[in-house]
């Protein structure tokens, strides 16, 4: 039986650039930015650093293939770094990364760096993705895009738990409307303005039922994190953030290939991830005992289906947590105190590593006007895919060492 | 004895009234009015495409195992090196060890392939050919073939048993008449003079080969329930009828009005319409025009009692329609705008051709696999057993979708999505009898899909690259269903 990572590794530095559009920043300034206020923050210099890992997604529009982007960019001096991509969770994906070799105790000291350069591409959105699917799937696979995507799971969502389009998309636009509410108290953030309920409702459709402010900020930006053998880590800092839990579940196929195995109404990976890191972090009852969360809101959609997903809601019943302002900043789970994607931005392979920056300061006390009270236990929830075939990361980090 | 066991027709959902191509482009020609409307190809479908719709439809609820050829025949092709029969056999999923060829380059070209079936049959060689035609021709903005050419295409399976009706016997006349021509490097047809082609051409032609297949087969008019040929000009239709000596109800209407002159299938979709009214020892006459004439005798049988209703054919379509009420969305399905696509729309990744071959069933003929342990059809075919409670490996068989009907599960209607036609409907489909899958959904607008809808496959157009000079084609969704 496997131990688990719980309380083995612990995170001592952390940093994240602003995210937006970044028009006079390259994705290399944006690496030496992050890194640089992570070593500050940690306290330590570079060359203590003995392995680092790198995630980038769109490799063709961003910093190329391979670690050397990082490598040369820092001047690493010849330490193993290496290049990890997992769609939108890649940054999550170089976390972990960092986590089990210092867990394995293959090293001491690791850092893992996200990046996305996403706005050199020359227009909005996600770059087409027919370049990066194969082959195969060019001849089979409609031209979806990320909204399309997900519109299809809120046009299943409304259709299962017969909810009419338009108090559905009501409920959308209240996550939203919090989204924006917490990234206007964020100077770091890529959206800076709160929004209304009608403005969210009335915005032009991008993909039916989805409209603009269903959809997150398509951004540039860059974070890091120096994660250590947890037994090290008050040596360095005297408020360290430990690794409870880090699970990653990845689509089997099922979803799209058999009629009876989904409902498409939710994201069936988040449901497994979550089980498993509730377990390995000891939680009975997330509901109760998480303090705080950043969870993927690539799309309103999707934030709402993780509220079931993560068993904070009951199957069916997120729309009514969401409406009682059970995730705003005052509710009981404080949801993307940061702004989360819809506002921090979101950076592809950087989006993982900025939801821990923002749990990891919300536990250390120093998020300022956005602070959630006294959080013991915090959760980040990192998707990549499309709801039928995806890859999902749950991290729970606390601040006490079991 | 040899003749036509099976048909199918296939007419495009969309139809233009030619007063909004005459109140776009009537002031370069004021003369060019023509009354009705005519059928457009949507922007994913081509003559290959058609084909395989009519083909589908002509062998539906049959053994496909038995079909040993397919002939093709068209003036558009999209390709001038590529067999297109090869394409439309791959995706009616028809056996390897089948004889192919296309038939082109005139407008008579479909009747000959018909002659030329009906030859390979009385000779004994083959059982059941499938003669499918098509085209989507097109004339220039404001000219006379815009007004006159509409797409549209047919299936004949020819063979000798269960005929529907005999083909009794045929006449070829052949000239070198140039009415109209198409250079190798020209994406529009060049044409003479209209009295001329009516006058020296069209009228004679046809009338030289009826006359000449009525002088071989000893046949007066009375013999004659219907006449079928092409309409070119409304009024010179009806004087070949009149100086054929044949009444007007003898004449099967040409449907010039609603569909246009849909070119080589064009004859085979008006004999269709004829099979699809008559009556057991009905004797038939089609002629086609297109440097020269072919004229064929038909004589129904009692078979067509076993078949009627039972085909999509050419009526069900007429009724089946929407109107396109944009001249310019026209242009831009027939790519004569350049259209802001934006860098996103212009992305195209390249094709791998050995892609395409290896995997060529599950792309043209959207054959997927079922488990043989727990019966789960899956798409695309799977190595391993996708349902979880199985998960037996190698234990797969073929199995096709194309045939199969589906409900919507989910869609959307995506505007970010670089679609000819926005928004990009796409969703994904549960088929009946099990599988499911993500898929275009087509002739179909913004507001019309439904979760729990019934949809059916159609095949389409699935990209042009341009720049290679290659497109793919696979299935889409569509709720266009003709019961």
């Amino acid at each position: 039986m496997a131990e688990g990572i719980k309380d083995k590794v612990a995170i001592v530095g952390m940093g994240c650039t602003k995210f937006g559009e970044l028009w006079d920043k390259s994705a290399e300034d944006l690496i030496v930015e992050a890194v640089t206020e992570a070593l500050q923050d940690a306290g330590i210099e570079k060359k203590e650093i003995q392995a680092a890992w790198l995630g980038t997604c769109f490799d063709e529009v961003n910093v190329g293939k391979s670690a050397l982007p990082l490598s040369l960019s820092l001047k690493l001096p010849f330490i193993p770094v290496t290049r990890v991509e997992n769609f939108c969770a890649t940054g999550s994906e170089a976390l972990r990364a960092a986590c089990y070799a210092v867990a394995a105790g293959a090293c001491d000291i690791a850092l893992a760096v996200g990046v996305e350069k996403l706005k050199d591409i020359g227009y909005g959105g996600l770059p087409e993705f027919v370049n990066a699917m194969g082959p195969r799937n060019r001849f089979l696979q409609p031209n979806i895009t990320a909204p399309g995507a997900f519109a299809m799971m809120a046009t299943r969502y409304f259709e299962k738990y017969k909810i009419k389009p338009e108090e559905g998309k009501k409920v959308l636009a209240r996550i939203s409307v919090k989204s924006h509410k917490n990234g206007a108290l964020n100077p770091k953030a890529h959206l800076r303005r709160e929004i209304t309920i009608e403005e969210a409702v009335n915005a032009p459709i991008i993909a039916w039922p989805l409209g603009l402010y269903d959809c997150c900020g398509v951004s540039d930006g860059a974070a890091a994190a120096i994660v250590v053998k947890a037994d090290i880590a008050k040596s360095i800092r005297p408020d360290p953030v430990y690794i409870k839990a880090l699970q990653i579940a990845v689509s089997s196929g099922e979803e799209v290939l058999c009629n009876n195995c989904w409902d498409g109404a939710h994201v069936e990976s988040t449901y497994r991830a979550a089980i498993k890191a509730y377990k390995e972090a000891g939680i009975k009852n997330p509901r109760e005992e998480i303090g705080v969360m950043e969870t993927h809101d690539c799309f309103s959609i999707t934030e709402l289906t993780e509220y079931e997903d993560l068993l904070i809601s009951e199957r069916g019943q997120a729309a009514k947590d969401v409406m009682d302002g059970f995730f705003d900043l005052d509710g009981k789970i404080p949801n993307q105190p940061d702004g989360g994607l819809k506002c921090f931005g979101h950076p592809i392979g950087a989006s993982g590593l900025r939801m821990m920056y923002e749990i990891y300061k919300q536990l250390q006390g120093k998020c300022g006007p956005r602070q959630v009270k006294n959080p013991k236990l915090g959760l980040t929830h990192n998707m990549g895919g499309m709801p039928h075939a995806n890859v999902v990361s749950v991290f729970i980090v606390g601040r006490d060492k079991g | 004895m040899a003749g036509i066991v099976s048909y199918g027709g296939y007419i495009p959902w969309y139809r233009i009234n030619r007063g909004i191509l005459y109140s776009a482009m009537g002031w370069l020609n004021p003369a060019s009015f023509l009354p009705g409307e005519k059928s457009v190809a949507n922007y994913d479908e081509d003559s290959i495409t058609m084909a395989v719709a009519a083909g589908m439809d002509c062998i539906s609820e049959m053994d496909r195992n038995k079909i040993d050829g397919v002939f093709f025949s068209t003036t558009s092709s999209p390709y001038r090196e590529r067999q297109e029969a090869g394409i439309i056999a791959t995706s009616l999923d028809l056996r390897n060890d089948i004889r192919t060829a296309d038939f082109s380059n005139s407008l008579k070209s479909a009747t000959t392939a018909i002659i030329s079936a009906c030859e390979a049959i009385k000779a004994g060689e083959m059982k059941n050919i499938l003669v499918c035609s098509a085209d989507t021709r097109t004339g220039k903005a404001g000219g006379y073939q815009e007004e006159m050419y509409g797409d549209g295409a047919a299936a004949l399976l020819i063979g000798d048993e269960n005929v529907i009706a005999t083909i009794d016997g045929y006449y070829s006349v052949s000239y070198d008449f140039v009415d109209h021509w198409r250079s190798e490097m020209d994406k529009f047809d060049r044409t003479w003079e209209d009295r001329w082609i009516r006058d020296e051409g069209y009228e004679k032609f046809i009338i030289e080969s009826i006359t000449g297949l009525a002088k071989k087969y000893n046949l007066t008019p009375s013999d004659i329930s219907k006449v079928v040929y092409p309409c070119m000009y409304v009024r010179a239709h009806s004087t070949i009828g009149k100086k054929l000596g044949l009444s007007p109800n003898q004449i099967q209407p040409h449907m010039f009005e609603m569909i246009g002159n849909t070119g080589t299938p064009y004859p085979i979709m008006i004999l269709i319409s004829a099979l699809e009214e008559a009556k057991p020892k009905d004797k038939i006459v089609m002629a086609s025009f297109g440097n020269g004439s072919d004229a064929l005798l038909f004589t129904v049988t009692e078979e067509i009692e076993k078949i009627r209703g039972k085909r999509k054919g050419i009526k069900k379509y007429l009724t089946s329609k929407r109107d396109l009420s944009s001249y310019e969305k026209y242009l831009n399905f027939r790519q004569m705008i350049p259209i802001e696509a934006g860098f996103r729309g212009e992305t195209i990744a390249p094709t791998s051709v050995s892609t395409m071959w290896r995997h060529r069933k599950e792309i043209l003929a959207l054959v997927g696999s079922k488990c043989k342990k727990c019966n789960t059809p899956q798409y695309p075919p799977q190595k391993i057993c996708a349902n979880p409670e199985c998960g037996a490996i190698g234990e797969m068989e073929e199995y096709r979708f194309s045939d199969k009907k589906g409900v919507v599960f989910s869609y959307t209607e995506d505007i970010l999505a670089f679609s000819p036609n926005p928004p990009a409907i796409y969703g994904i489909v549960d088929f009946e009898g099990g599988g499911r899958g993500i898929f275009d959904f087509t002739d179909c607008e913004r507001g019309e899909v439904k979760v729990n809808m019934t949809v059916e496959m159609s095949f389409r157009r699935k990209f042009l690259d341009e720049f290679r000079g290659i497109s793919g084609y696979f299935w889409k969704a569509t709720p266009r269903i003709i019961k």
